[in-house]
C-alpha cells in the first residue's frame, strides 16, 4: 500500500468507528440537528425584522447564507470536543500502540465531522424552504454552495482540532472554541452589512473568509440584495475564488500542525 | 537465544518525581518476564516506553531487536500491548472493536472479520461479540482488550497488571488465557502487583522499587530469599505474646514479624502444613488462646519487607506520612 492509500484507509477507518457512535448515542445527533432549526428560526425571525436596514422583503432570504456559514463554521467546536475526548480514552493507547497512520484518528475524527454538517446543512436548507428561503439560481448552483460551505467547513474543523489538542480537557474546548469562532462569525457579513463596521473593521470584515463565503453562497443561491452594495475588495469581488484560497491555505497550516500536536499529546 | 526485550539504563522524569532511574530489563525470546513491583514503582511508565507510547529521557530500549525511540514503527508492527486501563471503544461491540484493530494492522476487510470472530471465540467472548462494550463486566472488557493485543499474532506481548481489579473467578480465567498464550511460545512482559501471580506465570522476575531493580531471579530464588509460606497467628491474649514468639521462632526463618497491635505474628516457613502443625500443638501444650491460625503464600509484602526491610508502600501512604510529620512540626 502507498502511504496515502494507508492514511486515506486508516482515516476511513477511524471515520467509521466515529460515525457508528452516532448510532448508538442518538442524544448527540439531536442536539446537532436542533441547534441548526434553532439558528435559522431566531435568526431569521428575531434579527430578521431587528437588523433589516430598511431592505424588502427579500431580507430573511438574505439572511439564510449568513445563517448556514456560521452554523458550519460552529459547528467545528464539535470535532475539537470529539478529539480531545478522544485523547482521554484508552483507546488511544490502543492507536497508539498500532503500526497505523499517525494522522488517522486525525483525519477520521475531520471526515466524520462532514457527515454532521450534511446532516445539519439538509435541515437547515429545509427549515429555510420553510420559512420562505428559495434557491432562484437552479439547483447546480445551490449544490456548488452546499459544497463551498462543507469545504470551509472540513478546513476550520482542522483549526479546531489543532485547538482541542491544545486543551487539557474536554471542559476548556468550548470557551477555547468560542475565542477563535466567535470574532470570525461575527466580523462578518453574515449578518450586518460590511459599512455598518468601524472603518478599521471594515477591512477586516472584507477579507474574512466567512464573509467571502457568505457572499459566495449569496450569489449562488441568488439571494442578493441591491440595497446591501457589495464592496469593491477583491476577495469580495470574487468570492468563491478568495474562499477556496483560504480553505487551501488554512489545510495547509493546521494539518501538519495538528498533526505535529497529535504526536506531542499523546505521548504525555 | 536471542532476547526480545532489551532495556538498559532506562531513566523517565516527572516534575519532581523519578518514575525510572536507570532501570535494567531483558526478556529472551519465548519467556516470560514478571515485573513485580508495588502502585508506583515504575512498571507502566517502563511499559509505555516499550510499547513505544511515552519516550525515555534516558537509556536504551529495543525490542525485536529494533531500537524504540529510532523506530516506533517497527517495533509496533511487532508488539502486542494491554495495558493497565482496557484500550478498548465502550460504543463499538467486542466484534467491531477486533475488526477495527485488523483493519488498522492493514489486514483486509474479510481477514480481519475472520481475525475477530476467531479470537472471540478464544476468549469465551463469542456470546457478546455484537453487544457494545460498555455493557461488559471489568473481567470481559480485560479479556477483549488483550485479545485486542493478539489480532496480529505479534511476537512481543507486553501485559500491564492484566488482573488488578478483577474478581478471583475473572482472575482465574485470564491466569489460563496466559498461560495458553506462553505455551504457544510468545515472549511476555507482564507487570504484576501479585507475587503469586508472577509465581504462577513467569519464567524470571524483577522485583522494582522507586524505578529501579531491587532483586531479580526465578520464583524461586525469590522464595529462597525471603522463605516460603507464612504462618500467622492472632492471639487471644497479648500478655502470652512472649511465649508465642519463642514457639513460632522453632520453625520460622529468621525473624518472627509483630505488627503494630502486638496480637499478630508472622513467620516464614520452610515447609508449611507440617510445621502449623507443629506450631498449633505447642500452643495447645503451654495452653495460649487464638483467636485465628492461618498459613498463607507469601505476597509482595513479605518480598519487600525481606528485601528492604520495609513494607511495599503506596506513594499514597508516602504522603499521608510526609503530611502528618508536617503537621507535627507544625504543632510543636
Ligand atoms: N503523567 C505523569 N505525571 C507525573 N507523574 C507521573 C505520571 N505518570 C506516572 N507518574 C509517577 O511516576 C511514578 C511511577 O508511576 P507508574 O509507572 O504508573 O507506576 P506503577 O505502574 O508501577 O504503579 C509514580 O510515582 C507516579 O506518580
Ligand atoms: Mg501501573
Amino acid at each position: 500500500m502507498t502511504t496515502l492509500t494507508r492514511h486515506a484507509t486508516d482515516g476511513w477507518v477511524v471515520a467509521k468507528r466515529n460515525l457508528i457512535k452516532i448510532v448508538r448515542v442518538p442524544e448527540i445527533l439531536v442536539f446537532v440537528l436542533i441547534s441548526p432549526i434553532m439558528f435559522v428560526l431566531l435568526f431569521a425571525y428575531v434579527f430578521g425584522g431587528a437588523i433589516d436596514p430598511g431592505g424588502g422583503v427579500n431580507y430573511r432570504e438574505f439572511l439564510i447564507a449568513g445563517i448556514f456559514a456560521q452554523t458550519v463554521v460552529f459547528g467545528a467546536t464539535f470535532t475539537g470536543a470529539g478529539l480531545a475526548e478522544d485523547m482521554q480514552k484508552g483507546i488511544i493507547d490502543r492507536f497508539r500502540s498500532l503500526p497505523m497512520s499517525s494522522s488517522a484518528v486525525l483525519v477520521g475524527r475531520t471526515t466524520s465531522d462532514v457527515v454532521y454538517n450534511v446532516l445539519s446543512l439538509i435541515i437547515m436548507a429545509l427549515t429555510g424552504l420553510l420559512v420562505g428561503w428559495r434557491m432562484r439560481e437552479g439547483v447546480g448552483k445551490a449544490l456548488l454552495a452546499f459544497l463551498l460551505l462543507l469545504l470551509f467547513a472540513y478546513a476550520v474543523s482542522w483549526i479546531m482540532a489543532w485547538v482541542g489538542l491544545m486543551v487539557p480537557s474536554v471542559d476548556v474546548i468550548n470557551n477555547a472554541s468560542f475565542i477563535v469562532i466567535m470574532p470570525l462569525t461575527f466580523v462578518s457579513n453574515a449578518f450586518v452589512p460590511t459599512e455598518s463596521f468601524p472603518p478599521v473593521l471594515q477591512r477586516v470584515v472584507e477579507w474574512n473568509p466567512v464573509s467571502t463565503l457568505t457572499q459566495a453562497c449569496r450569489e449562488l443561491f441568488g439571494n442578493t440584495n441591491e440595497t446591501v452594495p457589495v464592496p469593491d475588495a477583491w476577495s469580495l469581488q470574487n468570492p468563491v475564488v478568495y474562499t477556496l484560497i483560504c480553505v487551501v491555505v488554512i489545510l495547509v497550516v493546521f494539518v501538519p500542525l495538528s498533526i505535529r500536536q497529535y504526536r506531542i499529546a499523546s505521548s504525555r | 537465544m536471542t532476547d526480545m526485550i532489551r532495556a538498559t539504563g532506562l531513566v523517565k522524569r516527572y516534575k519532581g518525581v523519578e518514575a525510572l532511574a536507570g532501570l535494567d530489563l531483558t526478556v529472551p525470546e519465548g519467556k516470560v518476564l514478571g515485573l513485580l513491583g508495588p502502585n508506583g514503582a515504575g512498571k507502566t511508565t517502563a511499559v509505555r516506553i516499550l510499547a513505544t507510547l511515552l519516550k525515555a529521557d534516558g537509556g536504551t530500549a529495543e525490542v525485536a531487536g529494533i531500537d524504540v525511540a529510532k523506530d516506533p514503527d517497527g517495533v509496533r508492527a511487532r508488539i502486542g500491548l494491554s495495558g493497565q486501563y482496557a484500550a478498548v471503544d465502550e460504543h463499538l461491540t467486542g466484534y467491531e472493536n477486533l475488526e477495527m484493530v485488523g483493519r488498522l494492522y492493514g489486514m483486509r476487510k474479510s481477514q480481519a472479520s475472520k481475525r475477530a470472530r476467531d479470537l472471540l471465540d478464544r476468549f469465551d467472548l463469542a456470546e457478546a461479540g455484537d453487544r457494545p462494550s460498555k455493557t461488559y463486566s471489568g473481567g470481559m472488557r480485560r479479556r477483549l482488550d488483550l485479545a485486542g493485543a493478539l489480532v496480529a499474532e505479534p511476537p512481543v506481548l507486553i501485559l500491564d497488571e492484566p488482573t488488578t481489579g478483577l474478581d478471583v473467578r475473572s482472575r482465574q480465567q485470564m491466569w489460563g488465557v496466559i498461560r495458553d498464550l506462553v505455551s504457544s511460545g510468545a515472549t511476555l512482559l507482564l507487570t504484576t502487583q501479585y507475587l503469586e501471580e508472577a509465581d504462577l506465570l513467569a519464567d524470571d522476575i524483577v522485583v522494582i522499587d522507586h524505578g529501579r531493580a531491587i532483586a531479580r531471579g526465578t520464583a524461586d530464588e525469590l522464595k529462597a530469599q525471603t522463605g516460603g509460606e507464612r504462618i500467622e497467628i492472632i492471639l487471644a491474649d497479648i500478655d502470652r505474646r512472649e511465649d508465642a514468639t519463642r514457639i513460632l521462632g522453632r520453625v520460622a526463618l529468621g525473624q518472627v514479624q509483630v505488627a503494630d497491635n502486638g496480637r499478630e505474628l508472622t513467620a516464614a516457613v520452610e515447609g508449611g502444613v507440617p510445621q502449623l502443625r507443629s506450631v498449633l500443638d505447642d500452643l495447645d501444650v503451654e495452653d495460649i488462646a487464638v483467636f485465628d491460625v492461618g498459613l498463607r503464600r507469601p505476597t509482595l509484602d513479605d518480598v519487600f519487607l525481606s528485601l528492604t526491610g520495609r513494607a511495599a508502600e503506596d506513594p499514597e501512604t508516602d504522603t499521608d506520612i510526609d503530611a502528618d510529620i508536617a503537621t507535627a512540626e507544625v504543632a510543636s
